[in-house]
């Protein structure tokens, strides 16, 4: 069994006096997607933005690659190899597509065949490559986002709810797009409160409820038990879009 | 639209049929429009021209000293009342670097001149950048994200710093020696323009043209234009934004440096609170201009300058009151500033 | 019987309570107690500098804003009554009408200036009111036909006030009983029903208000207070306490001008007593005040002193010359401000909630 990417044990974060997280402990293993499922409040963007340091731990080890990540400051982080596309979206509206792809790539000028790919499946920003970011529609602005966390190859990307407000036909387009990522070798924890997105993409889930992990197995056998997810979620994979 | 799109340049190239956004134009218009409409209540156009270049070379003066302040505001959060310490720190500084320059000051050769006032500026920045470093790490670090203890502490760093200018120059009024090159106005026809003030007009401009370029076409100047939208996802991507604080915070100390240069030079004698003086007109420049917006505290300092020389003429006892119910009306209509950054 | 004069407000702590009693006891009796226009001066210097810093405090540590144009209702209220006993003749009526005009006038701005806040950011307001208070200052010397300029203006007060007038014919306690005698205790007992009133509106409802504002505001415009209206208020109460104390100044000084009223010096000074004091307390301002005159008066005696020793020493004799003083005064500030951020009054408190 091969080391898992990332690790969390028994992590806990508090903000302000709110004990958000009380104890998580699971580990993404490397390669393909890693789904974090949950109703709205479990922590599920507690549980990414503590990965990223934005917010510290404050208790409990992440080991990333066999390093603890958890004192780190979130730029050093960020070089370890992980990328992050926030809930928010993260896009800087004043700055073209195109330079908030420059930013993005920290080690030069993004690469065209790499760009060419992006484009493939996002054609969007490519047809607004010189305009302000901020001009962008909700959907084309998360493509810039995911886009810019893989501009450069990079060993695990946080993605945070990718298809919240976003319109049916724009998920299809990102599940192709997701799909198209899973193939490049890099390894996806993504959060998620659509579930039929989360099933088609996931390989592994793992469940929050109140800070603490409720569950983690194949996805594939969450999909298959109704009531499990009934349990879990309070509703079946087949109602939530 | 940015807050960087030089004020001549057309808005960003649209290569389809894409609605693009669309370049806000008001701001700018809103200086030459002063300037006309100050022209029939000024009367005579010999006058009217001489208190716009003097308008304009104040501007530009206000504009180096308050384009750090804005910056780091936009970019840091930290307001830094204590940025008037870096203006008289500076303009000390060359006092005393022109001191050993007295040949190069006062001979005519406008060579020699500008050297010497090179070498002053030079001098000025240095020193104000290092104490700039020392004002971070020591008086604003620990107050990140405090607002009511930063007002309070850079207050004092102002006071501290004004008392210590004291002990080592001296409390009395200084002379600042203006080049003999620089003295006096030369002649379009008719009208006189002083020399210093064309001076200041090309370093304003040249400063402007530095930063932009700086903004707009290089990673640094990415980085500081997208930390001042979301710091936060500017780290997430990697990046150590701390130390671009630290280099910006001594960069608009160091621009403070200069601008008191030209600003001691420009009314030829110097005290201590020379700093205190300026901050008035520079904080309704930045408040005008809009917080963390370059090109916004370029139109509100020439604008600012302008209303100041304009009432100077007309009204004199109110030329600071005008400045304020300019302020008031810019609010009014844009309670952001004339171009406010997108922030987070 | 105290609790209702104090407003429940009680010092909570004993050292604190014993220097609030000294402090008070000393002022009451400074007549009797030091010979000399010297103590008496600075006590009503004292008395008028609590007010107005507590009144400050109510802005800075009770709602959390800071402004830079407290000086300005100060002169407000220097000038409406100095302006009027000048113009209308030495009499109360002048006075009072003085006096109430610069109130009106205050409370106005005040209330223009508070309503104006809810347009910009929180952060805007502490730079517009520099602006703001600079203009006035710069107004203020430069309408000089009516204001008297920089130099100011000298009036007489009512005649009851004047130091010539004796009020008893007989000493009482080796002290004459004159006009000017009965002037420092106008201002002594004006002062101490402002201060009473003040710590009134702290411990009110309103007042808790805004303290719930200064902690979160947006959670107390969600609880359906109109933060606005609050601010403005504390603003206007704030600004009429300030011009109040204004008048009184005048009235003791007999004289009206920028530097003892407008000059930013001063806002700096109170912007050191209220934190040296500790902000939020009110009883800090009491503290910070009476520290600071006594040690303006005094201290710079001493610094003076010690510069003529170390005249031989260069940088040392020149960083003690008293008109430096205001060097270590900053230096004293910045440390409180990092140290010390509950100033005198809260470091008093705290041990005293550790004794228990």
């Amino acid at each position: 069994m091969a080391e898992p990417l990332l690790t969390l044990s028994g992590v806990h974060t508090h903000i302000g006096r709110y004990h958000i997280l009380q104890g998580v402990d699971f580990a993404v293993p490397a390669g393909g997607v890693t789904v974090l499922l949950g109703r709205n409040g479990a922590g599920k963007t507690t549980t990414l933005r503590t990965i990223m340091g934005l917010w510290r731990a404050s208790a409990g080890t992440l080991t990333f690659d066999g390093r603890p990540i958890g004192s780190l400051a979130t730029p050093d982080i960020a070089r370890a190899g992980i990328a992050y596309v926030p809930e928010t979206m993260g896009i800087f509206a004043d700055l073209t597509v195109r330079e908030n792809m420059l930013l993005a790539a920290r080690s030069g000028p993004p690469d065209p065949g790499r760009l060419d790919w992006i484009f493939g499946f996002f054609p969007a920003l490519k047809t607004f490559w010189q305009q302000p970011a901020g001009v962008l529609s909700g959907g084309q602005k998360q493509m810039l986002s995911i886009a810019r966390a893989v501009v450069e190859p990079r060993r695990l990307i946080l993605v945070d709810e990718p298809t919240k407000g976003i319109a049916p036909a724009i998920i299809e387009n990102m599940i192709r797009a997701f799909r198209e990522l899973k193939r490049s070798d890099t390894t996806i924890l993504l959060v998620e409160q659509n579930v039929r997105f989360a099933s088609a993409l996931g390989d592994h889930a793992v469940v929050m409820d109140d800070g603490r992990i409720v569950h983690a197995g194949p996805m594939a056998a969450l999909a298959a038990d109704a009531a499990l997810q009934g349990r879990l979620l309070g509703l079946s994979l087949e109602s939530h879009t | 639209m940015t807050q960087t799109t030089p004020p001549a340049a057309p808005p960003a190239a649209v290569t389809t049929a894409v609605p693009g956004r669309r370049f806000d134009a008001v701001p700018l218009v809103l200086v030459p429009l002063l300037a006309l409409v100050a022209l029939p209540l000024v009367g005579s156009i010999n006058s009217w021209i001489t208190l716009t270049v003097a308008g304009l070379a104040m501007g530009m003066m206000i504009f180096v000293i308050a384009s750090g302040l804005t910056l780091i505001f936009g970019l840091m959060d930290v307001l830094n009342f204590g940025h008037g310490a870096f203006i008289a720190v500076g303009a000390y500084v060359a006092l005393s670097a022109l001191g050993p320059l007295a040949g190069w000051i006062q001979t005519d050769a406008l060579g020699w001149n500008l050297a010497a006032l090179l070498v002053a500026a030079l001098a000025a920045m240095a020193v104000t950048g290092v104490l700039g470093l020392a004002f971070e790490r020591v008086i604003v670090r620990p107050v990140y994200g405090q607002h009511l203890k930063q007002i309070l502490i850079t207050m004092g760093g102002l006071i501290v710093a004004e008392q210590l200018i004291r002990v080592v120059w001296g409390a009395d009024q200084k002379p600042m020696p203006l080049p003999a090159g620089l003295r006096g106005a030369v002649l379009f026809g008719d009208i006189a323009v002083e020399k210093f003030r064309l001076l200041a007009v090309v370093v304003g401009l040249s400063v402007l043209g530095a930063m932009l370029l700086v903004l707009n076409r290089t990673r640094l100047g990415l980085l500081i234009r997208a930390g001042v939208e979301n710091g936060e996802m500017v780290e997430a991507l990697g990046y150590r934004i701390r130390r671009l604080f630290v280099a910006v915070f001594v960069a608009g100390s160091a621009l403070a440096g200069l601008g008191g240069t030209l600003w001691a030079l420009y009314r030829e004698t110097l005290t201590a609170d020379i700093g205190a003086e300026v901050m008035v007109l520079v904080f309704i420049v930045i408040i005008i201009g809009g917080l963390g917006s370059v090109g916004g505290c370029f139109i509100g300092a020439l604008l600012v300058a302008l209303t100041a020389n304009y009432t100077g003429y007309l009204a004199p006892k109110f030329a600071l009151v005008s400045n304020i119910v300019l302020m008031v009306a810019v609010l009014m209509v844009r309670p952001n500033g004339l171009w406010p950054v997108a922030k987070r | 019987m105290l609790d209702r004069i104090l407003s429940g407000d009680r010092p909570r702590s004993p050292l604190l309570t014993a220097l609030l009693l000294a402090i008070l006891l000393g002022l009451a009796f400074t007549p009797f107690l030091f010979g000399g226009a010297q103590p008496i001066n600075t006590a009503a210097k004292i008395c008028v500098f609590i007010v107005l810093v507590a009144s400050y405090d109510l802005l800075i540590g009770y709602t959390g804003i800071v402004s830079f144009a407290h000086t300005m209702f100060f002169g407000i209220g220097g000038y409406g009554v100095g302006l009027a006993l000048n113009a209308w003749g030495a009499t109360w009526p002048a006075a009072l009408a003085g006096w109430l005009l610069a109130l009106l006038l205050g409370v106005a701005l005040a209330l223009v200036i508070g309503l104006f806040s809810l347009r910009v950011r929180a952060i805007f307001y502490a730079m517009i009111t520099l602006a703001v208070a600079s203009a006035f200052a710069v107004l203020a010397s430069q309408l000089s036909d009516i204001t008297g300029g920089e130099d100011g203006r000298s009036f007489r007060v009512p005649e009851i006030l004047r130091p010539g007038t004796r009020l008893l014919a007989e000493p009482v306690l080796g002290v004459d009983i004159t006009g000017r005698i009965l002037a420092y205790y106008l201002v002594f007992v004006a002062a101490l029903v402002l201060f009473l009133v003040l710590l009134r509106v702290v411990n009110s409802p309103f007042g808790r208000v805004l303290q719930a504002i200064r902690e979160n505001d947006f959670r107390a415009e969600a609880l359906g207070y109109r933060t606005v209206w609050y601010r403005t208020g504390a603003n206007c109460v704030a600004a009429a306490v300030a011009v109040l104390a204004g008048g009184l100044y005048a009235l003791w000084l007999r004289y009206t001008g920028p530097d003892t009223t407008l000059s930013f010096t001063i806002m700096v000074d109170i912007l050191l007593m209220v934190v040296i004091g500790g902000m939020g307390t009110l009883y800090g301002s009491v503290i910070g005040a009476t520290l600071f005159v006594i040690a303006q008066n005094y201290l710079q005696k001493l610094m003076g002193i010690a510069a003529k020793a170390t005249e031989a020493i260069p940088v040392l004799s020149r960083l003690l010359d008293p008109d430096r003083w205001l060097l270590w005064l900053g230096i004293l500030f910045v440390l409180s401000v990092y140290f010390f951020p509950t100033g005198i009054v809260g470091r008093l408190r705290g041990a005293a909630e550790r004794q228990r």
